[in-house]
């Protein structure tokens, strides 16, 4: 039974991959008809419905193209020509707005009109795809599946379509769309100047990545700075944290430690709390009058008027968020490393011990290479969220303290919150799309690079 | 040879020793901000900064405050507008990791590869990069017309692209053996019916941290809720409306309010990611014990 219906799937892929090249030069008349008009292959083999729907779609776009989608093409090349205007009404005595174009939606409407080509396109493969595979079928006297057939194949061979719909529509609309738009914006003049609907803006080519690169503008040196503080950034937090998280991890695990559960509590409960609570209150604490201060004051260890600008000196500012990801990030490793630190082969610390290590040999010679071999991917994804820690940045600092230096941002600003302050604060989308353009080219280098030698994604049915 | 055995004994108590007075303090200082965090919350003086630590007097009118339905800040609402998102968007998010990782777990066809290629290169964008285009998208559909329409697209933006995140899921479906399915196809089953009643069922715990997470996810997230809510007040979100609080004009006079409210969502918090954290290590040692 089992054997049999896998025979007659095995048999219906092999029509059914048949690539659309292949499937179009092949094909009779009809099949090659269908490219123009969908579904003809399907109804002329009295799959009528799955005909009906295909020929709609096809109506469908084509009424779209014809009453819009054009237009929005024409305009998505010129984006827009018409400003908006003040034209004094006579009548009324007063000025009155014309309104022009609005390049932000005429770029926004060409996008989505290219996506729905593309979908046309793809319907115009299966039209041919299902043509030519019917016509097969009806050449070798078989059996040509009723829309029911279809239906339930959504249940079986086609299962991976009807879950994925919805998922991918969703990636479509909020992910892949609004991406292709901003990648799009880097390549065009949208900045505080040309704001719609009361201006234009334009292609501009490369312009604004050259205006990040050029020698001696005020973007320039904001840019490069910034990405340096990035990367420093970056590599502190993740290694501070990973080796203090991994070194408390370990005192707690050790053998004479009492009240492990307790201990581990107690630093669990700090990551419990929400991220922004936590920074808002870091934040105040670390303020020219907040408790910190306070403290230092009752102390005696600065004047009683006197305060240490732990948030607003720029290279203690740098120091403060780094302690202060540490206090965050610390518990996080500590509570990933534990049960990987007790995987640990016992045997190997033992014949340590018969060959006489100490405690800081041992460390470096059987735990860190141990740790570093099993948690790498770990450690890839840290360094990457911390590359986009938005969070951190934004919540404690605000990228303060400001600098006349940069452009619109602070000693402490991050590439992702200077992306923020660019586009949010100040409008200069184009400069942000370009940031953005540059984040994730660092970052995908990074990541494919590291992700690919990963043993989950080379080996990723070791357990089935 | 009894007296080195002596003092090995006493070296291991006093490294002992000087092990938990060292983890005394630093557990001291994990939990001094969460303890000023309640300590001000109870505070009775208003005012943001004070030259003292511990406050001169304790009150729970803070709290009572919050609920306050004259306030122009309105905890309660916040709440329950961040709730009825969060439970939204843990359904409709849950429902896109679980399909997602079950196609790519279990099902073979030509795209898969690279459809799981695609999904990790977009994952590596800033999300936020694309939070204006979204922002336009949305005002397009009309759904930033009206503040209830406003969560709608709230749900919609953080659900939207939640089957990107399908990694962790997978490999957990990874560790279900393939034999179980084998024997249901044997019996008739088709593989909506494996997923159904076979897979599903074993992966509790990761549905479990998926719903969770998901949840968690309306109640800190502060850009996104900023930029779709904008200045409509009724609709924010909690993380919003908290940041509010400290906002220049109502510091002053919210500021010890702020801390009670922190204190108030941190608890549910607290209590999930602490039910979650239980689910990670059972989800993380697979579905079939053997």
């Amino acid at each position: 039974m089992a054997g049999k219906k896998r025979k007659s799937s095995s048999m219906y892929t092999a029509a059914h991959n048949a690539g659309f090249g292949t499937a179009f030069m092949q094909g009779n008349g009809i099949t090659k008809l269908s490219a123009i008009i969908f579904g003809l292959g399907n109804l002329i083999h009295k799959q009528i419905i799955r005909g009906v729907i295909m020929l709609s779609m096809e109506i469908a776009y084509i009424y779209y193209m014809i009453s819009f989608g054009l237009d929005s093409i024409k305009n998505f090349i010129t984006l827009g020509t018409k400003e908006q205007e003040e034209v004094f009404n006579e009548a009324k005595q007063i000025y009155e707005y014309v309104t022009g174009d609005n390049s932000m939606l005429c770029l926004l409407y060409g996008v989505i009109t290219i996506f729905l080509t593309l979908g046309f396109i793809l319907f115009l493969r299966t039209s041919v795809k299902s043509a030519y595979e019917n016509q097969k079928r009806a050449e070798q006297g078989k059996s040509i599946p009723t829309f029911k057939d279809d239906l339930s194949s959504l249940l079986e061979q086609n299962l991976h379509k009807t879950l994925l719909f919805f998922p991918v529509i969703g990636v479509l609309c909020f992910t892949i769309v609004p991406l292709v738009f901003m990648i799009l914006i880097a390549f065009t003049s949208y900045d505080r100047n040309h704001q719609p609907p009361g201006n234009l803006f334009d292609w501009v080519g490369l312009d604004n990545f050259k205006a990040m690169f050029a020698n001696g503008s005020k973007l320039s040196h904001t840019f490069w700075p910034v990405l340096g503080w990035t990367f420093i950034w970056a590599i502190c937090a993740t290694f501070t944290c990973y080796i203090l998280g991994m070194l408390l991890a370990m005192l707690i695990n050790r053998e004479g430690t009492r009240f492990k559960g307790f201990w581990r509590f107690i630093f669990v409960l700090s990551i419990a709390v929400p991220q922004f609570v936590s920074l808002l209150t870091m934040k105040t604490i670390f303020n020219a009058n907040g408790p910190v201060n306070i403290m230092l004051r009752h102390i005696g260890v600065i004047g009683s008027t006197q305060s240490i600008p732990f948030l607003t000196d720029p290279t203690l500012a740098k120091i403060t968020i780094i302690l202060v990801n540490i206090w965050i990030g610390v518990p996080f490793t500590m509570l990933t490393t534990t049960g990987i630190l007790q995987n640990i082969p016992k045997d190997l610390y033992e014949a340590a011990k018969v060959d006489g290590a100490n405690a800081f040999v041992t460390y470096f010679k059987i735990t860190l290479p141990y740790m570093l071999f099993v948690t790498t991917p770990l450690l890839i994804t840290q360094f990457v969220g911390n590359i986009n820690n938005f969070n951190v940045i934004f919540l404690l600092s605000g990228g303060g303290p400001d600098t006349v230096d940069y452009y619109f941002a602070g000693k402490t600003d991050l590439l992702v919150t200077w992306l923020y302050k660019l586009t949010i604060t100040n409008k200069d989308y184009n400069l942000g799309a370009v940031i953005s353009i540059l984040v994730f080219i660092i970052m995908a280098t990074l990541s494919l690079l590291t992700y690919r030698h990963t043993s989950s994604y080379k080996d990723e049915e070791a357990f089935q | 040879m009894k007296r080195k055995k002596g003092s090995m004994k006493i070296r291991k108590f006093i490294t002992n020793c000087i092990v938990h007075i060292f983890l005394a303090i630093l557990g001291f200082i994990w939990v001094l901000p969460i303890f000023f965090v309640i300590l001000t919350s109870l505070r009775k003086e208003a005012g943001q900064y004070k030259s003292y630590i511990f406050p001169r007097a304790y009150t729970l009118d803070n709290y009572k405050k919050l609920f306050d339905p004259a306030s122009s800040l309105t905890f309660g609402r916040w709440f329950n507008n961040t709730l009825i998102v969060a439970i939204f968007t843990c359904i409709f998010s849950a429902f896109f990791v679980l399909c997602v990782a079950y196609v790519m777990s279990r099902l073979r066809f030509k795209m898969r590869k690279k459809l799981m290629n695609i999904a990790m290169i977009l994952g590596m964008f800033p999300s936020f990069m694309a939070m204006y285009a979204i922002y336009f998208i949305l005002k397009g559909f009309g759904l930033l017309e009206a503040g209830p329409l406003k969560l709608v697209a709230l749900v919609m933006v953080y659900s939207g692209g939640a089957g990107l995140g399908f990694l962790v899921a997978k490999g957990f479906f990874d560790t279900i053996p393939k034999t179980i399915d084998e024997a249901a196809f044997i019996d008739g089953a088709t593989k909506w019916d494996v997923f159904r009643k076979i897979t599903i069922p074993l992966s509790k715990p990761i549905i479990v941290i998926t719903i969770l997470n998901s949840f968690m996810a309306p109640w800190v997230d502060y850009i996104f809720a900023k930029v779709i809510l904008g200045q409509d007040r009724q609709y924010y979100t909690v993380a919003i409306g908290l940041w509010t609080m400290l906002e220049k004009e109502f510091v002053e006079y919210y500021y010890t309010q702020f801390f009670a409210g922190c204190v108030l969502i941190s608890i549910p918090i607290a209590i999930l990611f602490l039910i979650i954290q239980r689910f990670y290590v059972e989800g993380m040692s697979g579905a079939v014990k053997g």
